[in-house]
């Protein structure tokens, strides 16, 4: 036991990490973020002297060992030290969604009794304060940005840079201390909790033990063969655990630069100028960003088309080969290479994927035309399956092994098993300890033997080898005459049209299934102004016969290809409507991963739903909305329900006799 | 002569100086239309000051006055102590006055970047000659002022469109760059003609808090002319009321609020 609690060359934390990198290639960049249109950049040495700092800070503000730090913020260094800093005097750090209401904030701090919080600027201060009035939890607030925040009452308020002053200036006195909370820190003890954003009931803190975060960082670092030399972009959300991964475990394993953007809003220039080597985004990224090329393409002259149609086509036919080191035709190889030089490298590097090494996506499925578009281009685009749970790695895609519609295979130090009902279970070294205070949740989730349930189903292909995920295990469900209802996959299905944003299918014990539909008000309003169609909001656009018609062949098109199937072809949808609202977590419609919430859908647009099944051809509804302010407001509409043409199944009277 | 009592502080604790401008009893004509009739009031050292009225009531000319596009028949306007002869526009900017004004007035082929550093001209004081070969002082000069604005478009949040043309740019950002380039010029008095007028909610509630942070950060002094009486309420410490060219009230929100000129003005008795 006492070897297994310390980790390879005894670097069993992140602050011992720290120590090292600092120690072994302290001029090399560590982080860097732009400010003021520059980027500003610290190296490993700088850092570890920043973190050490505040580390200190924290110590004079009386930070205890296991005491609950709040982080606030977007992706800026000075957060990432933040945790660091946490950690290096036995506290544990937890990152909140900066975007999250009030009421979110309060059940999550609440329930882990943070007694400091380390946050951004005005706007999170006031949250704190909101929340502090209620619950009287915290003892300090740490600001970085001290703008508007001068008049405030600062008995419980610092700034970010005075604590680092007083850190400074204490040092003599609790350098010692330091370093023996730091010291003590070892395999077992928690590296950090994330809460789960839950697409049902409130959500869990699961705790990560630093053998949790560095072995999975250790093993995926080397699946992919990570060095020190990588650039990534932390624009993720800090919160969620990727970015924890990516940013803080790998980072810190493999030495690596973390580079910040500027503001959310420029985060695709950022990317251009950092050009990273290594890259994660949603798959919904990935589809804006294809969106936005095939849009501006549009505007392009003749000649600029033609080349890149043309390439592009040729591209699709060759690239994967190409870059999965398959056998291709000298010609073909020649015509890849112009085409780089005409097409696929300016675009490349106009996207900020010039440099990309190794790219993953995960969290949906993506849609086959857009993950191909990327790969076809040259640009190492995987998937990978995981979970908070996992300390992210399930599954990942060997380079040479992609492909668009499964996830991978088991993750270095990970064993799968898929039980009878299709559920998909893992255990391995970055298995989560235990959701916080939630002894109940934890015993359902993860078994004796360190079996941990998905919550997806999913099987193994035999083509591949590689797990291929269905739906969630609890939202597969069966249709009134017991057929597979699958409605993510559908949803799917339908999401892969540019001018789909979100669907949710419903069909679970009904004879039939049915769709709401979320339109993309980029890509719809692109073909609007094509079209001369005017329309004063989303709304609006969401209503016009034209869209709808569009929307209808889209469907009727995902029918056709269901019914190809016949395990799925009873989920093909009947009858739809386009809502008049984008779905938004601030209504709690969608978790703030992006995740549609199914149960509170249902509920909250039900004379929507029960429309789709009574037969009638348009509803009337007025809907509340939440603005990003917390005020409410509310919005009516009249919605036509389309009929979509459906692909008789007849096999099924067949095998019913 | 000039009332340089001590200056008070506000309910939220921001301290105001004494007078740093002073206007006595201008009057200014176009022929035979009298715009502002024999008006008066002062601006105190850091406080943000309203001036507010109906359509045509003379704001946006009183505004011009202050700014030296108008020289007023009558009357005399005091700055910092010292009565303040006949100016030119750039003069007045010279000593420390900028303004945005009500109908932008960008440069709308150049980038927001380049909109935002010919505020900083008042800087720039190298010559033709190295500013040609950008030599010495004049890449000195473009490098320390660069920094400069690259705080005001930070401050403004205006870093996604900083190369951007500003003939691209939405309303309410243009008005946006209008208010950084009136910074960049490191005014002590900043004026504003209608900062928020075509605005909608959120973006109202975004200059409302860009306007109070400009005062609280950098201690500028602002005169502003606003249409919205909720936000002018919100935002000012005094307010001067105008109608048909006259001041028919001045205090403090509350006090102008009750004001029963400043009711019917804005309910709109009949005028003799």
């Amino acid at each position: 036991m006492a070897q297994s609690s310390r980790g390879a060359d005894g670097l069993s934390s992140i602050p011992a990490l720290l120590q090292r990198n600092a120690a072994q290639f302290g001029a090399k960049p560590a982080y860097r973020e732009k400010e003021y249109g520059i980027w500003q950049s610290w190296t490993w040495a700088e850092a570890e002297q920043e973190i050490e700092a505040l580390a200190l800070g924290l110590l004079t503000l009386g930070v205890n060992k296991g005491d609950f730090v709040a982080v606030i913020g977007r992706n800026r260094p000075y957060f990432y030290w933040s945790m660091v800093a946490a950690q290096s005097v036995g506290a544990i750090p937890v990152p909140v969604y900066q975007d999250s209401a009030s009421d979110e904030m309060a059940y999550v701090l609440d329930h882990c009794g943070a007694r400091f919080a380390i946050v951004e600027d005005q706007e999170q201060v006031d949250k704190i304060i909101d929340i502090q009035d209620e619950l009287h939890l915290f003892e300090h607030i740490i600001y970085v940005d001290p703008r508007g925040l001068r008049k405030y009452d600062h008995h419980k308020l610092h700034q970010y840079s005075h604590v680092q002053e007083q850190g400074r200036a204490a040092r003599e006195e609790f350098i010692g201390d330091l370093k023996a909370r730091r010291d003590a820190l070892d395999y077992d003890s928690t590296c950090v909790m994330l809460y789960t954003s839950g697409t049902t009931g409130k959500p869990k803190g699961v705790v990560l033990s630093n053998r949790n975060i560095i072995e999975a960082s250790k093993s995926s670092s080397e699946f992919d063969h990570l060095t020190r030399n990588e650039e990534v972009l932390a624009y993720l959300p800090m919160a969620w655990v990727g970015d924890f991964i990516f940013s803080i475990g790998q980072a810190y394993w493999c030495g690596f630069c973390v580079n910040c953007p500027e503001s959310p809003d420029t985060m695709q220039v950022d990317l251009r100028e950092i050009g990273p080597t290594y890259y994660f985004a949603p798959p919904r990224v990935f589809e804006t960003q294809l969106t936005n090329v095939m849009i501006r393409m549009e505007d392009a002259s003749r000649m600029k088309q033609w080349l890149f149609h043309t390439f592009m086509e040729h591209a699709r036919k060759v690239g994967p080969a190409i870059l999965d080191g398959k056998s291709v035709s000298g010609w073909d190889r020649l015509k890849y290479r112009l085409g780089g030089l005409l097409v696929y490298g300016p675009l490349k590097d106009t996207l900020g994927f010039g440099r990309v090494r190794v790219g993953y996506t995960a969290g949906e499925a993506i849609g086959p035309e857009i993950f191909d578009f990327y790969r076809s281009l040259g640009i190492n685009l995987k998937q990978l399956y995981g979970q908070t749970e996992a300390s992210v790695f399930i599954t990942l895609q060997p380079d040479g092994e992609v492909y668009s519609d499964t996830v991978g295979v088991a993750a270095p130090g990970v064993e799968l098993k898929i039980a009878e009902s299709g559920e998909v279970f893992y255990r391995g070294d970055g298995v989560f300890e235990e959701y916080y205070k939630n002894a109940e949740s934890t015993a359902s989730t993860k078994d004796a033997e360190g079996w941990v349930a998905t919550g997806d189903a999913g099987f193994i292909d035999d083509k591949t080898g590689h797990l291929k995920i269905i739906d969630r295990a609890k939202d597969v469900g069966k249709m009134a005459d017991g057929s597979l209802f699958a409605p993510k996959y559908v949803e799917n299905k339908l999401k892969f049209y540019p001018n789909i944003l979100e669907a949710v299918v419903f069909g679970n014990g009904r004879e039939q299934c049915t769709a709401f539909i979320n339109i993309d008000l980029n890509a719809v309003g692109n073909w609007a102004e094509r079209n001369n169609i005017g329309y004063a909001s989303y709304q609006e656009l969401a209503g016009h016969p034209r869209v709808l018609e569009t929307v209808k062949e889209h469907v009727e098109e995902v029918n056709r290809s269901l019914a190809e199937d016949p395990m799925l072809a009873h989920c093909q949808v009947h009858r739809f409507l386009v809502l008049h609202k984008e779905l938004d977590a601030d209504d709690g419609e969608m978790t703030r991963t992006r995740k549609v919430r199914r149960g509170v859908i249902s509920e909250k647009f039900e004379e929507l739903l029960a429309a789709l099944y009574d037969g009638s051809t348009e509803k009337f509804t007025t809907t509340e909305v939440t603005y990003e302010d917390g005020r409410k407001g509310s919005i009516s509409a009249t919605l036509k329900i389309v009929d979509a043409e459906v692909v008789p199944v007849a096999q099924e009277k067949v095998a019913a006799e | 002569m000039l009332d340089q009592t001590e200056g008070y502080t506000t309910e939220d604790g921001r301290k105001i100086g004494g007078v740093v401008m002073e206007m006595k009893n201008i009057t200014l004509r176009f022929g035979g239309v009298v715009a502002i009739q024999d008006i008066s009031f002062d601006v105190r050292e850091g406080e943000i000051r309203a001036i507010i009225g109906p359509n045509g009531a003379g704001k946006s000319s009183m505004l011009n006055v202050i700014s030296g596009f108008y020289n007023p028949q009558e009357g005399e306007v005091w700055y910092k102590g010292e009565k303040r002869p006949q100016m030119k526009p750039y003069q007045v900017a010279q000593q420390g006055i900028a303004r945005t004004f009500q109908n932008i007035a960008l440069f709308e082929g150049m980038s927001v970047l380049d909109n935002v550093m010919t505020g900083r001209i008042r800087q720039m004081k190298s010559g033709l000659f190295s500013q040609s070969f950008w030599k010495g002082k004049a890449e000195r000069e473009e490098v320390e002022n660069r920094a400069f604005v690259e705080r005001i478009i930070d401050f403004l949040e205006i870093q996604h469109i900083r190369k951007t043309p500003v003939g691209r740019l939405p309303y309410g950002l243009k008005k946006r760059v209008e208010l950084a380039r009136a910074l960049a010029a490191e005014p002590s008095i900043l004026l504003l003609d209608e900062p928020m007028a075509g605005m909608n909610v959120e973006e109202k509630e975004d200059m409302s808090r860009f306007v109070l942070d400009v005062n609280d950060e950098f201690g500028t002094t602002i005169v502003l002319i606003e249409h919205d009486m909720g936000v002018v309420m919100d935002l000012s410490d005094r307010v001067v009321v105008m109608d048909y060219g006259k001041k028919i009230g001045d205090g403090t929100p509350d006090e102008v609020r009750s004001n029963q000129a400043v009711i019917d003005a804005y309910l709109g008795v009949a005028h003799d």
